[in-house]
């Protein structure tokens, strides 16, 4: 039984410059279903759904909405065939409350805000949202904005709901909740567009799965009669071996001691409170809990950015076996110590990176202080920048392209090359494959499990924890600023880390 | 909703963004956005004036360039302009929005003309020369550090410090005149025995040279030393500086330093070098023209010699097409904002291309 097509894409081509984002692209949506799109970052997944969407045009092919052609020029249009998209990042108003993000820019001729609200809580009732309609922007967490952008959507009609990587940001608590709500909406006839490479979420929750390469669609199938083998190799277009090859830990000495560290933030709120844990070296040390626990206080603690209320950050050198206390250093002060120390932080081109310098200039980053001259050495840099390139792989114009033009992967394999090769003692990274696809993912791990192998203390920050339980020798939870757990890696249970993630510390907070 | 049953109608083009593009693209482009420019405000000029709009050009040229002494005077206001818009380009380039060269300059050139008032004659003239240059590039780092210390202690908005800044420099600048000025006409007469050094006979060569030799300077500076290389990294992005272990404040600090040293040497080469007295209108609004040179420049010292000799050569050929023709100098305004307009506005056509939409045909 055939059943009725919702939107139907027909010969999509758009380019950007002479770059092929998406090649002849053919793509059905059916009512009442749930369809992933699946590929490579850079396969064209985003760009075809926003031209669906009115945020590009197509330079050629059709789209039809219920059988009707339609031309999509603006976010706008696609409201009116009833197509609306959540996107990566949210655009909501930081100081209006939900219901008013949610009416935001709709002219029904009047404004009347308890009206909306009503409609709002029915929405939310009829799919099992929770959320209050009345909390201001600026007190939700990530989950919470993104149901107000889910919504706004909703409240403007749409039948036809496409999500851009929703569970990025998500725990696989939230997750699973979302999915919940995205099954009912199934059931109400709405068709669901769910952009991803994670490749057990595409299995959990579709019905069918299209597959993006290079811009080109290359197959849908049935969720149902498929595996995860089969998806790798139609996304990677090879067969791939994904196992990350964990080795036993070898000559594990304690490198990194923190010791009851606590932190407040301006409200007076513990970031982090007592928290205490050491890291080996030839080990990989992995940090669980959902975003906002505490976990780039604790690295920029240790990297010299955040500023301690008490505790001790204690190095120990490995030559000369002497310890140094790092709290409230500067990272200068810190590597004047002799402590080396490297750190891919969170924020790749907003803190790791410099977007609008080349590769070059970013490589010299960590360098350029040396010697005494006045005047910057772009030699070892540049040589730095083609070791790099061409050691990862990583693909880009030149070495002198700036890095905001490379793709999220390659922008990646930058920051981490450049902090590999200061031949570290400990290295920090935190998320380092948030948004990387399955390949440079891989490559990401393997220089992390290269670095152990080494007799590197490597602290690893981390949000899936498939990947977490797979990679790390030791993995320590925490929660709301408090270690809750560590465990190890070989034998951990994946549910026990979720309910450590999440588990009530209220009790606590009120002691304390 | 009958509006789906419309036609189908494909908008006729689409904005791309554009990928890389050879130099010389730059060169064509901007070349052909000046030429446009010069057709469009011809054209106005002769509708409005009823003159003939190549005889106006031709008029603008001669004023600039039709005598040695009128080349001479280009080459002063261009080198004055110039300066002070590598003044404030470190600190624009670290994204600190000096808005107060103005007072910057002007307070360089009070404290190089009290130098000559005050010592002038009461000790030897290469001495009163060093005093004359350290107070007035002093005053200057003062005048730009003040907002730079609360910026970098107290985050405060360093655009409206800047700017308040310039109004105190101006009317110190009065209160000096009616001090020293006795007979309370509020102008003092020049002091040329006091002044720079005169080299090869030539009023402005002195200025010219000290310029070009500030332009590489600055231009090295930027490009090539390690305190550039910090200025980049903090406009760019604070976090990251931090990350790397650049001290922020001391950088701001250091950087407004040596805004402030370049626009109180400006101060210095204005009073000492051409005008060897002091008005308050005697930077004449150029503090703010230069954050124009620089922007238009995209911030490149070597650019910011072609943008400020653009700036001059519209404001000294209009003056010249007042003086010949009687026309009024805010034709000669509009001119240069046509222009401007033009060469501001082609970056857009730099940046992205207008592309034709090709299902056009099969839908029509």
């Amino acid at each position: 039984m055939a059943q009725q097509i919702a939107l139907e894409c027909r010969n999509i081509t758009k380019t950007f410059g002479k770059v092929y984002a998406n090649k002849n692209c053919n793509l059905d949506v059916r009512k009442g279903e749930i369809l992933a799109i699946l590929g490579e970052n850079g396969s064209g997944k985003t760009t075809l759904m926003n031209m669906v969407a009115g945020i590009y045009f197509p330079d050629e092919g059709q789209i039809f909405v219920d059988g009707k052609e339609v031309v999509i020029k603006s976010p706008k249009d696609a409201f009116r065939y009833k197509i609306g998209m959540i996107h990566q990042h949210f655009k909501l108003v930081d100081v209006f409350s939900a219901t008013e993000n949610i009416t935001l820019g709709i002219n029904e001729g009047k404004y009347k805000l308890s009206e909306v609200k009503r409609k709002v809580v029915e929405i939310t009732q009829r799919y099992g949202f929770v959320i209050d309609p009345d909390k201001h922007i600026y007190d939700m967490a990530v989950s919470e904005k993104q149901t107000v952008e889910i919504l706004k959507v909703l409240y403007r009609g749409a039948d036809i709901l496409i999500l851009d990587e929703p569970t990025a940001v998500l725990t696989p608590q939230e997750t699973e909740k979302l999915f919940n709500v995205l099954r009912r909406m199934r059931e109400d006839g709405k068709s669901i567009v769910i952009i991803t490479h994670k490749m057990h979420e595409v299995l959990s929750i579709s019905d069918r799965v299209a597959i993006l390469r290079k811009g080109e669609h290359v197959a849908t199938v049935n969720t149902s009669e498929t595996n995860e083998a089969e998806l790798t190799e139609l996304m990677m277009g090879k067969k791939v071996d994904l196992n990350i090859q964990r080795s036993e830990p070898k000559n594990c000495v304690d490198r990194l001691t923190v010791k009851n560290v606590t932190s407040v933030d301006e409200n007076g709120r513990k970031v982090l409170d007592n928290v205490s844990f050491t890291a080996k070296s030839g080990e990989i040390l992995g940090i669980a809990g959902i975003a906002g626990s505490g976990q780039r206080e604790l690295l920029e603690s240790i990297a010299g950015l955040h500023h301690l209320a008490s505790g001790e950050i204690v190095y120990l050198d490995p030559k000369t076996g002497e310890e140094e206390n790092l709290r409230d250093k500067t990272p200068i002060q810190i590597r004047d110590l002799g402590v080396r120390l490297s750190f891919v932080p969170e924020d790749r081109l907003g803190m790791g990176l410099v977007g609008n310098m080349d590769i070059i200039d970013n490589m010299m980053l960590r360098s350029y202080q040396k010697g005494k001259s006045a005047f910057l050495q772009r030699k070892e840099p540049k040589d730095l920048a083609e070791h790099i390139i061409k050691e990862l792989e990583v693909s880009t114009p030149g070495a002198t392209t700036p890095v905001r033009q490379l793709s999220g992967g390659n922008v990646q394999k930058v920051l981490v090359g450049r902090e590999i090769a200061s031949a570290p003692s400990v290295l920090m990274a935190a998320y380092p494959v948030r948004g990387l696809d399955v390949n440079a993912s891989y490559t990401i791990y393997n220089l992390l499990n290269q670095q152990k192998e080494n007799g590197v203390a490597v602290i690893f920050v981390g949000e899936d924890l498939d990947v977490l339980i797979e990679l790390c020798d030791r993995i320590l939870v925490i929660n709301s600023g408090k270690v809750t757990g560590l465990v190890d890696g070989r034998t951990a249970k994946k549910d026990d880390i979720g309910f450590m993630m999440t588990m009530s510390t209220e009790n606590d907070s009120e002691e304390a | 909703m009958e509006k789906s049953d419309k036609k189908i109608r494909t908008p006729l083009f689409h904005i791309a963004k554009r990928e890389a593009m050879p130099w010389y693209f730059g060169v064509i482009v901007r070349a052909v956005a000046v030429v446009a420019a010069l057709i469009v405000a011809g054209v106005l000029v002769a509708v409005l004036t009823g003159k003939n709009p190549i005889q106006v050009y031709a008029t603008m040229f001669d004023g600039v360039f039709g005598h040695s002494d009128r080349i001479w005077n280009m080459g002063q206001k261009v080198a004055i302009l110039l300066g002070i818009s590598l003044a404030v380009t470190p600190a624009f380039k670290m994204k600190f929005w000096n808005c107060g060269a103005e007072g910057q300059v002007i307070i360089g050139g009070l404290a190089t003309i009290c130098v000559m008032v005050f010592l002038g004659g009461k000790i030897p003239t290469p001495l009163l020369l060093v005093i004359m240059l350290v107070a007035s590039v002093l005053a200057g780092v003062i005048w730009a550090v003040i907002p730079a210390v609360f910026k970098a202690l107290f985050n405060t908005n360093e655009t409206l410090f800047t700017l308040m800044m310039n109004y105190v420099a101006i009317h110190l600048v009065a209160y000096f005149l009616k001090l020293v000025a006795k007979d309370g006409s509020g102008v003092l007469s020049p002091l040329p025995q006091y002044g720079l050094p005169v080299i090869a006979d030539k009023a402005f060569l002195l200025n010219i040279l000290i310029v070009a030799a500030v332009t590489v300077a600055i231009y090295i500076y930027l490009k090539s030393s390690k305190q550039g290389y910090e200025i980049s990294v903090v406009g760019e992005s604070e976090n990251t500086a931090k990350y790397i272990g650049i001290n922020v404040k001391k950088v701001i600090i250091r950087t407004l330093v040596v805004s402030g040293a370049i626009c109180g040497l400006m101060g210095l080469l204005i009073v000492g070098g051409t005008d060897h007295t002091i008005n308050t209108a005697v930077v004449g609004g150029r503090g703010f023209t230069a954050i124009m040179v620089s922007w238009l420049a995209k911030f490149n010292p070597l650019v910011m010699v072609l943008t400020s000799f653009l700036i001059v050569f519209l404001e000294v050929g209009s003056d010249q097409l007042n003086t010949m023709f009687g026309i009024s100098s805010s034709i000669a305004d509009i001119l240069t904002g046509i222009i401007l307009f033009f060469i501001i506005g082609c970056e857009f056509f730099l940046r992205y291309k207008i592309v034709p939409n090709k299902n056009r045909k099969e839908n029509a």
